[in-house]
């Protein structure tokens, strides 16, 4: 059963194609977008996520999902950690005393209970993404895009948010990340989608793609990229 | 030079003895600015917050309009805000004319356009960074604004800042629709106009000294007060 479906989606700004007749169903609960720099992943995401329009084609719900996304890099409001964290949950109008406890417990289970008074801009960059996690987390998104959320990290954080992201999806959350680890696309991914200047290529089951890829470019890709 | 040092004894010699006229002159200078400031502020930074984020039409003409009236004349505001007070004007039942209130009116009409372009600049810079997280989160643009606006409090201390100092330091406006009374709505930057015509040098350039100090020291503590900020929330 697929959850999202792409009809013939298209992006283009002037002459460039950025997303170039994308076709697809997505029904995995872990899939991750792969490819090289430029490749339009972070944009589809965007697409898919309704930040950006496309110029042509479709973005298909079959049923209404609540949805969340992380960037890259993670915009903190001058707060304190907690008030950033209840910031969502104010969005969507829920009462001072159950937001502060969902954004206490969010704050709990990504390891950062303590820091609920601190300043969020004073964190560490890693901090902050898992502030970020705890943010959308707080608002028990059915699906969740990640564009590369451990791209700007060091090893110990990277690892840290990529346990908080397996624990999200293990709580049945939908998850859609873009990622330029192969070794975390390995361990989270269960189907993979590769993309390629705008288009995509291939659409597999992530052992399938990871052992034998089925087309030449993605095996070229698996082949240069560090795992 | 001669001058400078005996103004600047007076100046020391009329502050140190407390002079009642002085400080009343100085304090209604406060006053009046500060309170269009304050006007200033809470119709320029939400202006500035819309023209930021906001899509409308009209918005373009309205940037460009905010940032060509940033340089508008004093005493042009002056003039137009005494035709509209004066008896015979549209608000001149009100009897605000040669008022205190008369000058904040002036004043803040002054600095709006100030507040709102500086104002619209932080903004859309921080618009830029947030955008798109605050859509993905929901937020509307309106509510966008004023997240960023609260956001942006220690940045945009320098619009306030910036129409502060054109409105205590302007004359023509004051002078107009106030008419420098002696007791009721003399400012110091009237003042000095008045004394330099009367060739009572010595005691404008006291006043303008203190003015200078005052526009300084209201800087220093709002420099102060955003660097502590800085630290504090990054």
């Amino acid at each position: 059963m697929s959850w999202l479906q792409l009809d013939k989606l298209e992006l283009t700004e002037g002459d460039i194609r950025i997303i170039d007749a994308i076709t697809l169903k997505v029904g995995a609960g872990r899939t991750v977008i792969l490819g090289p720099n430029g490749a339009g992943k972070s944009t589809l995401l965007r697409l898919m996520h309704g930040l950006l329009r496309p110029s042509a084609g479709k973005v298909l719900w079959p049923q209404a999902l609540t949805q969340g996304m992380v960037f890259q890099r993670p915009v903190m409001l001058r707060t304190t950690v907690l008030a950033n964290v209840a910031y969502g949950l104010t969005l969507q109008g829920i009462g001072t005393e159950e937001r502060r406890q969902r954004a206490l417990s969010a704050l709990a289970r990504v390891g950062l209970a303590d820091f609920a008074a601190r300043p969020a801009r004073r964190l560490s960059g890693g901090e902050q993404q898992r502030v970020a996690l705890a943010r959308v987390w707080a608002l028990e998104p059915q699906v969740l895009f990640l564009d590369e959320p451990t791209a700007s990290l060091d090893p110990a954080s990277s690892r840290e948010v990529e346990r908080i992201i397996r624990e999200i999806a293990g709580t049945g959350t939908r998850i859609v990340m873009t990622t330029h680890n192969l070794g975390q696309a390995r361990r989270i991914a269960e189907e993979v989608i590769y993309l390629e200047a705008g288009r995509m290529l291939e659409q597999s089951p992530a052992t399938t793609f990871f052992k034998q890829p089925q087309t030449a470019a993605a095996r070229c890709f698996l082949q240069e990229e560090i795992p | 030079m001669h001058e400078m040092t005996t103004s600047l004894a007076l100046a020391g010699e009329l502050l140190a003895r407390g002079d009642s006229q002085l400080l009343a002159i100085v304090l209604l200078s406060l006053r009046v600015s500060l309170s269009a400031t304050l006007l200033a502020c809470l119709i320029g930074l939400p202006l500035g917050a819309l023209l930021a984020v906001g899509r409308f039409p009209g918005r373009r003409t309205l940037i460009v309009l905010t940032n060509g009236l940033m340089g508008l004349p004093p005493v042009v505001v002056g003039l137009l805000v005494y035709l509209l007070l004066s008896r015979a004007g549209p608000f001149g039942q009100f009897g605000l004319l040669f008022t205190p209130a008369a000058m904040v009116i002036a004043q803040t009409i002054l600095i709006v356009p100030i507040v709102a372009a500086l104002a619209r600049q932080v903004i859309e810079d921080a618009w830029r960074e947030y955008r798109e997280q605050l859509r993905s989160l929901g937020a509307s643009r309106i509510r966008s604004a004023r997240t960023l606006l609260w956001d942006g409090r220690f940045s945009l201390t320098t619009a306030g800042l910036a129409g502060f100092g054109r409105a205590v330091a302007e004359v023509g406006a004051v002078m107009i629709v106030g008419g420098n009374i002696d007791g009721v709505t003399r400012v110091m930057t009237t003042t000095i106009a008045l004394e330099t015509s009367k060739g009572d040098l010595p005691l404008a350039l006291a006043l303008g000294l203190i003015l200078i100090s005052v526009v300084l020291l209201i800087n220093i503590a709002a420099f102060l007060l955003r660097q502590w900020a800085e630290r504090r929330w990054g």
